[in-house]
């Protein structure tokens, strides 16, 4: 038997993505902070505000686009429901920026302003822990990967695949989305929560706690990614692109699918809790709109544009595809859902590997040519 | 005596029983002596018989697909199953597999493991092999990925996060890869072997899991004549070491490679002999091989 060479396992990062990874937290960590506080506002360099406040919010969305890739990409199951585990992360920590307020809301009451409207005279049980920060933080996680851990254990056990497990999470998120609604489940009704004023006993809307949030945010994604790169160069990660590809071979090959899934499943919605969680300081305001079928949706088109089954290309397409949208909000608002659909349509007809899929394609070709 | 010694003589004998039960076909002795079970994973094939069907019906909608059928497999024998199409030879594979339940009847993997109480996952970890019709291989993955989930190992979510290949599984995969041919392919994505190759790498997988019963449903469709010849050789080479059942139409790959052929026919045995036998059988002539 002539000796074979097996390749060897996959690096985590190669040589040069370490490289772009290190500017990358050079961007987020140093240079947008000294731009934004440090460089004077007349200056051409100087970053504005609303850069800033602009690109903290697409980070969160490109925490969830990461999400959406491992379940969607990798796994081969589409999710409608991120929306909701996005808003689940964001309601939590709503919570504790509700409570943060203290006795400055519009009734001076102890109680959140909503529930003095609502003439409640005491925290309803689900609003226990809302006082600690520390609990919020592990709510954060605990409270998206609890839900999706039970609907993803009897929808996987059941063999739900495909469209029906979308629609499934759709409508999972729509209930959950008239259950917010309402007011006496007590989480502030269709106004959700908002006027937020302090976090940590720190007053929110500081630029130094508005760039400090931003670091925060762009640390967690650079993580998230780390994170996914891992798990994806892992054995783990093979099985789930096998679960994709052929899963009748999986489980003939000796593997039981459903903890595969259900814990990808799980980590996925992790990921979009945190990114809510994120999101909601730094806008100000969460409300059962976050939840609504629209936004579970984009969240699956940014994943599609950028290019599913790459872990840059979700980062990417919610850069782009956010980017068009703050654009186009401004100067055409009424278009913008009839570009975000025909844009979907498009990715999926003559882009299946999204952005990232055309520029591999168009260097192959270049090299071919040459 | 110490408990040392005590120790080194119970493994001194349960060496020695163990190589006895591996030695022939009944285990070397009496199928009458009762034994206790030593591990409910281990098949027990001192009856003689790794495979075991009893008296099996499934039907779809009304249809027959399995009627009463009976059918069994000695440890090391290769087993040729032909049929006319629509005569269960699939859904005889999906039951033993664990995908498909039957209405009623008895499949035991050797004597004391009852396969439908298992999941196909199970099943598969229990030491059954099964090749589909059309070949399934994680096309996107590379020969040697595919290899690498196949192996014969911890198949948890855990285990699979914290995977390293160890020397003795990179050995073992290189073997394999020389086995089915593919060792120049490594490197290469699965989707675009041809379908022979195909073929070959689910055979592969299917050997890496170092299974005891392997299950191939028309092993040698759409290979070219070398491939075909190359494969029953590599079948026989197989046979003895592990148990075969092989459902082909390809009368000459089943001459070449068969000792004993099963004719299916509605759902159940019409017939079962040498080729030669089966082929004189009128009843055969009639609904299978035509006059």
């Amino acid at each position: 038997m002539s000796p074979l060479i097996l390749p060897a396992a996959p690096a985590l990062l190669s040589r040069k993505a370490w490289t772009a990874f290190l500017v990358c937290l050079l961007l987020v960590g140093v240079l947008a902070p000294v731009l934004n506080l440090v460089v004077p506002a007349g200056s051409a360099l100087h970053m504005s505000d609303y850069a800033i406040a602009l690109v903290g919010k697409i980070m969160c969305y490109a925490i969830c686009a990461l999400a959406m890739d491992l379940i969607w990409g990798y796994t081969g199951i589409l999710s409608l429901g991120h929306g909701l585990f996005f808003a689940l992360g964001g309601y939590v920590m709503g919570m504790y920026l509700m409570r943060q307020i203290g006795q400055d809301g519009n009734y001076k009451s102890d109680l959140p302003d909503f529930m003095v409207f609502l003439d409640w005279k005491e925290l309803p049980w689900h609003w226990l822990l809302s006082d600690s920060f520390v609990a919020t933080l592990v709510l954060v996680v605990l409270v998206p990967a609890v839900i999706a851990g039970v609907f993803g254990f009897f929808a996987f056990r059941s063999r739900i695949k495909g469209v029906y497990f979308s629609i499934i999470t759709q409508a999972m998120t729509y209930a959950a989305l008239l259950l917010f609604f309402r007011n006496e489940t007590g989480f502030g009704g269709n106004n959700g929560f908002t006027d937020f004023k302090r976090i940590l006993g720190m007053p929110i809307a500081t630029p130094g706690m508005r760039m400090g949030l931003f670091v925060i945010t762009g640390l967690t994604l650079l993580g998230c990614f780390l994170f996914a790169r891992w798990l994806v160069t892992s054995k783990y990660g093979r099985v789930l692109q096998a679960i994709r590809d052929a899963e009748t071979r999986v489980m003939f090959s000796g593997y039981s699918p459903l903890p595969y899934k259900l814990s990808i499943w799980v980590i996925s919605a992790v990921m979009c809790g945190v990114a809510g969680a994120l999101y909601v300081p730094q806008v100000g305001i969460i409300n059962p709109g976050e939840m609504s079928a629209a936004n579970s949706i984009e969240i699956a088109v940014w994943a599609a544009v950028g290019g599913r089954g790459t872990l840059i290309g979700p980062i990417l397409g919610a850069f782009l595809v956010n980017g068009a949208k703050s654009w186009l909000t401004v100067t055409a608002p009424e278009f913008w859902l009839y570009f975000l659909g025909a844009l979907f349509i498009a990715v999926t007809l003559y882009l299946p590997n999204g952005v990232v899929g055309l520029v591999a394609k168009l260097k192959n070709k270049k090299g071919g040519a040459a | 005596m110490t408990p040392d010694l005590l120790k080194q003589g119970a493994e001194r004998i349960a060496e020695h029983a163990k190589l006895r039960v591996e030695s022939t076909e009944s285990g070397g002795r009496s199928a009458g002596y009762g034994r206790v079970v030593q591990d409910a994973k281990q098949v027990d094939v001192t009856h003689g018989r790794i495979l075991y069907l009893e008296d099996v019906s499934v039907s779809f909608d009304g249809f027959k697909a399995i009627n009463k059928l009976s059918l069994d497999i000695a440890p090391g024998e290769l087993r040729c199953i032909i049929g006319p199409n629509g005569a269960g030879k699939t859904t005889m594979m999906d039951i033993i597999t664990g995908k498909t339940r039957p209405d009623e009847g008895r499949v035991f993997f050797g004597s004391t493991i009852d396969l439908l109480r298992h999941n196909e996952p199970e099943i598969a970890q229990l030491g059954i092999g099964r090749k589909f019709q059309k070949p399934t291989v994680f096309e996107q993955l590379t020969v040697f990925e595919n290899l690498e989930l196949a192996l014969k190992t911890h198949k948890g979510v855990k285990a699979s996060m914290f995977f390293r290949l160890d020397s003795v599984q990179s050995g073992r995969l290189a073997e394999v890869l020389h086995t089915i041919h593919l060792a120049d392919c490594v490197g290469k994505q699965a989707g675009l072997l041809s379908h022979g190759q195909k073929q070959w790498l689910e055979i592969g997988m299917l050997l890496i899991q170092d299974p005891k019963l392997l299950l191939l449903d028309e092993p040698v469709a759409g290979m070219t004549d070398h491939e075909t010849e190359r494969t029953a050789e590599l079948f026989l080479s197989l046979k003895g070491k592990h148990s075969l059942m092989v459902v082909e139409h390809d009368m000459s790959f089943i001459r070449t490679i068969s000792d004993i052929v099963t004719v299916l026919c509605d759902g159940s045995v019409l017939a079962q002999g040498t080729l030669d036998q089966v082929q004189a059988d009128e009843r055969v002539i009639e609904v299978y091989l035509g006059r």
